[in-house]
């Protein structure tokens, strides 16, 4: 699904030139889960963006689901970022005058989707993640796990090939935190490829691989065994 | 493209805007403001021009009268201060000599402001101005004629002696509801025969006295008052196209010519030209629309300048939510579209707005002169037309794309990125 080679990237400020990932290799296969770890400063956020298409590399090849990411000019990047991944941000990221059915319905909405259509596929994500009830709510008429909850059923509603996380349950408690995983584990029980990016260790092993960056090279790549974070194994 | 114009993009930018109502507001009161000035200026204008055009009451404007005056200079052995007449002759000789000229009229009066009783009907009698004219007059000095006829060739011709009155003249010697038409008055001991009566509008002049004058035919006018061929002065109209203004010098000096006097001498020939004044006023008016629309854009500038002022805090405040929608796969150019179509919409509506509201105090100021008499008023129907309105809307639409384009600008150079770092 993602395959990424030799991936370098630098940022320059002003003179001094800051080399943040020297030479990334990884692949992720369809249905995997994979946390990405490592200290903040380690690139992870960057590879992130990379793997979003929200940020370029300057070195390297990127290719998702069969297409090589390189060179694109903005309107096929937002093409592709709408066709392909659905964003998981820690501060929710929710549009706070829409509503949380017309959140979720966004990405359709650049799809070019019909809003019947859109406000029905919105709605089955919303009761996907349990909020139908919310549908008429703005984002902050909900909790922080009930807008975390709405952003991935927004992630989710273009059908993406890849969920990118960044911190999902950064801005969380704990008991909120397993229930997000929790979501978030049973989407990938249906097959979709999840990557998370988080520096908790219990998060961390709620996925099935992880992942370590440490000053922009990857030190450790291992397969874990799924912690499962139903929530009556907290307490 | 078809998207833009789609429900979903209005409800897009009906929610925008609307999440910030009193900003959006505020921001819409310049444009309003600049557009309402503009408007009430122009309608203004356009009152106070239909004010002094109705004081001309449709007098043909191409128009100038011409009089003898005393030779100020010696000619020829003649000595200087010589009196001289026009005559009858000087009208063919005017025509044939002056190109562009539509009407020449010669014409001979009697009586005047305060002047001793002239005409006499039975027992009342009353002093009147009596004019000696030919039948285009009517048409240089409209009247209208409100029973019986004017003035026609064949009472030129036959030197018919009849009469044209006012309707001043009529309730002078008339009593109310006596026939007119085919009665005989007495001007300076002559019978005429009354034909037709009429009535002057327009507030050019004193309107009473207006309504107190007596029209006969040129030729039975010499006639009966021993004029010979003596003309006493000229009304003459140029054609459409022709500048009365630039031919009259001409006429000043077929007349010259003829009555032997020094082409140099400027005053022998007194004249007021009408068309010179009018092209005073008519310079005035677009003087007046100028300031109009010079005062009103600058008024909408500074509103459109308002308005891309909040734009660019709007792209600002909004960088995030732009990030979030560049994430989810918003191209930059709907981005783009989305900045310019709420300023453009911003700007519409309340241009819009400020149309009505002008349009409203000009339906109230039209709604308190209908109760009057505009008859001798400086300001009639103050209004614009439809094409200046469109020119306004115009102005807006352009205008918001204006005001859009530097924000709209700014927010495709925002980076998803960067945009949701901002935390």
């Amino acid at each position: 699904m993602i395959e990424i080679k030799n991936l370098h990237k630098s940022y320059h400020m002003g003179k001094n030139s800051l080399h943040v990932l020297k030479g990334i290799n990884f692949t992720v296969s369809e249905g995997e889960m994979v946390s990405i770890m490592g200290s903040s400063g380690s690139g992870k956020s960057t590879l992130l963006n990379i793997l979003g298409i929200l940020d370029e590399a300057d070195e390297g090849t990127y290719t998702l689901d069969g297409t090589l990411i390189k060179n694109l000019n903005e309107r096929v990047a937002a093409r592709y970022r709408n066709k392909f991944l659905g964003f998981i941000f820690q501060s929710f990221n929710l549009i706070n005058y829409k509503s949380a059915l017309d959140n979720v319905a966004m990405p359709l909405y650049y799809q070019g989707v019909k809003r019947n259509i859109r406000v029905e596929k919105a709605m089955h994500y919303l009761e996907k993640v349990g909020l139908a009830d919310w549908a008429t709510h703005l984002p902050n008429e909900l909790s922080g796990g009930q807008k975390q909850r709405v952003a991935i059923a927004r992630a989710l509603a273009s059908d993406p090939k890849v969920l990118l996380a960044d911190e999902p349950t950064g801005a969380l408690d704990t008991k909120t935190s397993y229930e997000v995983m929790e979501l978030i584990q049973g989407i990938n029980d249906e097959g979709k490829t999840i990557l998370i990016v988080t520096h908790e260790d219990d998060i961390a092993h709620m996925t099935k691989r992880i992942v370590n960056l440490k000053d922009g090279l990857i030190i450790d790549d291992s397969i874990v065994t799924q912690v499962r974070a139903k929530t009556n194994n907290y307490v | 493209m078809s998207k833009i114009l789609s429900k979903d993009s209005w409800t897009e930018i009906i929610e925008a805007l609307s999440s910030n109502w009193f900003r959006t507001v505020m921001t819409a009161f310049g444009v309003l403001w600049g557009i309402f000035i503009l408007v009430i200026l122009l309608a203004a204008g356009n009152g106070l021009e239909n004010g002094i055009r109705q004081g001309f009451n449709g007098m043909a404007t191409n128009s100038m009268f011409m009089w003898t005056q005393t030779a100020s200079q010696p000619y020829k052995g003649l000595p200087k201060g010589r009196r001289y007449n026009f005559k009858t002759d000087d009208v063919p000789a005017i025509k044939q000599s002056v190109e562009g000229l539509q009407f020449v009229s010669p014409r001979n009066q009697l009586g005047g402001f305060r002047g001793s009783n002239n005409v006499v009907r039975g027992l009342q009698t009353g002093a009147f101005n009596v004019y000696g004219d030919y039948p285009e007059i009517i048409q240089q000095q409209p009247m209208d004629i409100t029973s019986g006829r004017f003035i026609n060739y064949s009472d030129i011709q036959e030197k018919r002696k009849i009469a044209i009155i006012g309707s001043g003249v009529k309730s002078a010697l008339y009593d109310s509801g006596e026939e007119v038409i085919g009665s005989y008055i007495k001007i300076n001991g002559v019978n005429f025969m009354v034909v037709g009566t009429y009535k002057k509008k327009g507030s050019n002049g004193d309107p009473e006295e207006m309504q107190k004058e007596i029209y006969v035919p040129f030729t039975a006018f010499s006639q009966a008052f021993n004029m010979g061929d003596i003309v006493g002065w000229m009304a003459i109209t140029a054609k459409d196209g022709y500048s009365i203004t630039n031919l009259k010098e001409q006429i000043f000096d077929v007349i010259k010519t003829r009555h032997t006097i020094n082409p140099k001498d400027d005053r022998a020939v007194g004249n007021f030209d009408l068309f010179q004044e009018y092209t005073k006023l008519t310079g005035l008016f677009s003087a007046l629309n100028f300031v109009a629309y010079f005062v009103g854009i600058l008024v909408l500038l500074s509103g459109i300048i308002g308005i891309s002022n909040i734009m660019l805090i709007v792209v600002k405040e909004r960088t995030k939510e732009i990030g979030i929608r560049r994430a989810l796969g918003a191209t930059p150019w709907s981005i783009r579209a989305q900045i310019l179509l709420e300023s453009i919409f911003l700007t519409i509506v309340s241009g819009m707005a400020g149309i009505v509201l002008a349009t409203a105090v000009l339906w109230f100021v039209n709604y308190q002169l209908d109760g009057m008499d505009t008859s001798e008023m400086m300001f009639i129907n103050p209004s614009v037309n439809i094409g200046v309105v469109f020119i306004a809307l115009t102005i807006l639409i352009v205008s918001g794309l204006l005001a859009g384009l530097i924000p709209a600008q700014n927010a495709i150079k925002i980076k998803p990125v960067e945009a949701l770092r901002t935390e």
